[in-house]
């Protein structure tokens, strides 16, 4: 799929990143964890302010071509 | 204060009902509620008798539909009926969201000032209905008779026969045109079999309006829309307060899809809600207790032939937007000066089809809105909910969030975009107002005297001409902006149609733009007439 959702690797240091994500969520019981992802998509997404980007992002993530 | 004492009007037997052969009347509107008394209001004005048909003899029980539009009071006041309404009615224009007794967002729908209307005035549909009846009372083309109920409805080739039923038996009448302005439940609909397509939500309500001397929460009784997501004296998803005429005060609760309707709207059960939200030593009576569920629903055409739908007939709404009433009132507007056209010879019947793409788009865009408002006020998964309270946690220090929330969209001006009525622009204009829009009104100066715009742009078809210069001889009459003519004292009418000198706007004859031009183009705007009267396109 060409896009405009950019799939190739963003981040300088990948690890750092999965570590940051996966350490914001120590600690947290399974609905605290939800909760927390619910605001950081809201976050992530009003950031990126692109609501085309989003909905290629959403249908990647929702497994269907 | 008083309490509202709901007229009750004689049952009048009419000739009609003695007629060997079928009496014939051109327009005959069912239903005298807010959206059948603005249409005939309407087409009287347009020179058109109606007959109107109501099966009741008063006007609305409870306050229902309450918040009335700036467009809407626009329209209103066109017909005459918008001052007492005004007077009567509560203005507001600030909204507030509470979530878990925290104020997390507050918004203001009519920022500016150069308005003659609020953004919103609350005021009871019964309060509405009895201004509309005091101008129709005074409107000799309009024949209503009470007591009147739609039986049967047989169109034929050119017209509807109409079976009525009346407290001393039945009639047949002939129509020209039927308008079947009877409500959500309308008979008219169920007597041609037509289909209802749309969400139907399952989630229950409580209203309950009651008359209160002192203002709650000790609060100056400033009226503002409050609205709370998981408050904290009602457990419940929602709730709402909202002020109306006469210290009565409207409170909204949610209950839930298994909330028993029957009960809920029992007093004895109402009181602890109320006395849980407002304190034990609030004093109270009830003007209105109902429970309800609601529809984002509509007809696939609300033009069948000569009979024709509008308001909650064609389609449904959920409350929360304030654009049931609001968008019925738009379609009768939209409505009346078409058929005026076409029963005069001067426009094509084809013309009535525009209403239904018009008042289509509307009604779409009004359920659009109002499904988004309800999945947002009623999470039906677990990961809506989350989303849900993540906004409004968010809310409290993050603005992005707070453009989230959705408590209800309230009603503005359908923008008709996209109709054939339309002739697009030519030239470069801001698009905040465009072909579609309804026409921004603006204070004005006339020979000296403070007034509105929109008061000058009332008969059928009017061309708006920013200039100093007469117009000339054009094919509609001309209401002009500059010397020697209305004054744009504040530069407002200008700004807000973002016109220069020689600015041109062709407004329909229900206020809305047909079309635009930065010069005088007599053959332009000859051609944007034609169109938007349904003769031409292209």
């Amino acid at each position: 799929m060409t896009g405009k959702l950019n799939t190739e690797t963003a981040f300088a240091n990948p690890d750092d990143f999965y570590d940051a994500l996966i350490d914001a969520h120590r600690g947290l019981s399974e609905e605290q964890s939800a909760a927390l992802n619910a605001k950081l998509i809201l976050l992530l997404a009003n950031h990126i302010g692109d609501l085309e980007i989003i909905r290629e992002a959403l249908v990647l993530a929702r497994g269907e071509p | 204060m008083a309490r509202f004492t709901p007229p009750v009007f004689d049952y009048r037997r009419c000739a009609d009902q003695d007629s060997p052969r079928p009496a014939r009347h051109e327009v005959v509107i069912i239903g005298a509620g807010m959206v059948g008394l603005t249409a005939a209001l309407d087409l009287a004005q347009r020179g058109v008798a109606v007959l109107l048909l109501d099966d009741d003899n008063t006007v609305s029980v409870g306050s229902r539909s309450i918040c009335q539009a700036k467009r809407t009071l626009e329209i209103w006041d066109r017909l005459g009926a918008a001052a007492p309404m005004l007077e009567k009615g509560v203005t507001w224009q600030i909204g507030r969201v509470f979530f878990r007794g925290q104020e997390v967002y507050n918004f203001d729908l009519l920022p500016e000032g150069g308005h003659r209307f609020p953004a919103f005035i609350n005021l009871q549909q019964y309060f509405v209905e009895h201004y509309l009846l005091e101008r129709v009372a005074d409107c000799p083309a309009i024949e209503l008779r009470w007591k009147n109920r739609l039986a049967g409805l047989t169109p034929h080739a050119d017209g509807v026969r109409l079976s009525i039923e009346t407290p001393d038996g039945g009639y047949t009448l002939e129509a020209g045109w039927v308008i079947a302005a009877d409500g959500a439940r309308s008979t008219a609909r169920r007597l041609m079999g037509l289909d209802f397509k749309g969400r139907v939500f399952e989630e229950r309500f409580l209203i309950a309006d009651v008359r209160m001397p002192e203002p709650p929460f000790g609060r100056t009784g400033v009226p503002e829309r409050w609205f709370w997501f998981e408050p904290p004296f009602h457990k419940g998803d929602s709730a709402l307060l909202h002020r109306q005429a006469d210290d009565v005060w409207r409170i909204d609760f949610q209950l839930g899809p298994d909330a028993d309707p029957e009960a809920e709207r029992q007093p004895e059960r109402v009181a602890p809600r109320l006395r849980t939200m407002l304190g034990e030593n609030a004093r109270f009576d009830y003007e209105w207790l109902s429970v309800y569920t609601f529809q984002c629903r509509r007809l696939e055409k609300f033009r069948h032939g000569r009979v024709i739908f509008a308001g909650d007939a064609a389609h449904q709404v959920s409350p929360f937007g304030a654009r049931g009433g609001n968008s019925g009132v738009q379609d009768a507007d939209n409505l009346a000066w078409k058929l005026a056209l076409v029963l005069q010879g001067t426009a094509p019947e084809t013309l009535l089809d525009s209403y239904d793409e018009e008042r289509g788009f509307a009604a779409d865009d009004n359920i659009l809105n109002s499904t988004r408002s309800t999945d947002f006020m009623t999470p039906r998964t677990a990961a809506a909910r989350r989303f849900r309270d993540a906004v409004l946690a968010l809310a409290e220090r993050h603005p992005f969030a707070r453009r989230m929330i959705n408590s209800g969209r309230l009603s503005t001006a359908t923008v008709l975009d996209r109709s054939p009525l339309n002739t697009p622009d030519r030239d470069p204009f801001a698009p905040t107002m465009r072909p579609g829009s309804a026409a921004a009104d603006a204070p004005v100066g006339a020979q000296g005297r403070e007034s509105w715009l929109l008061e000058h742009l009332r008969s059928g078809f009017t061309g708006l001409y920013f200039s100093d210069d007469d117009a000339g001889s054009l094919p509609v009459p001309v209401v002009r902006l500059g010397r020697n003519a209305l004054e744009d004292r504040d530069g407002l009418a200008a700004k807000r149609y973002d016109a220069r000198p020689g600015t041109f706007y062709l407004l329909r004859p229900d206020q809305h733009v047909a079309g635009r031009w930065r010069t005088l183009d007599r053959n332009a705007i000859a051609a944007a007439l034609a169109r938007a009267t349904g003769k031409a396109s292209g």
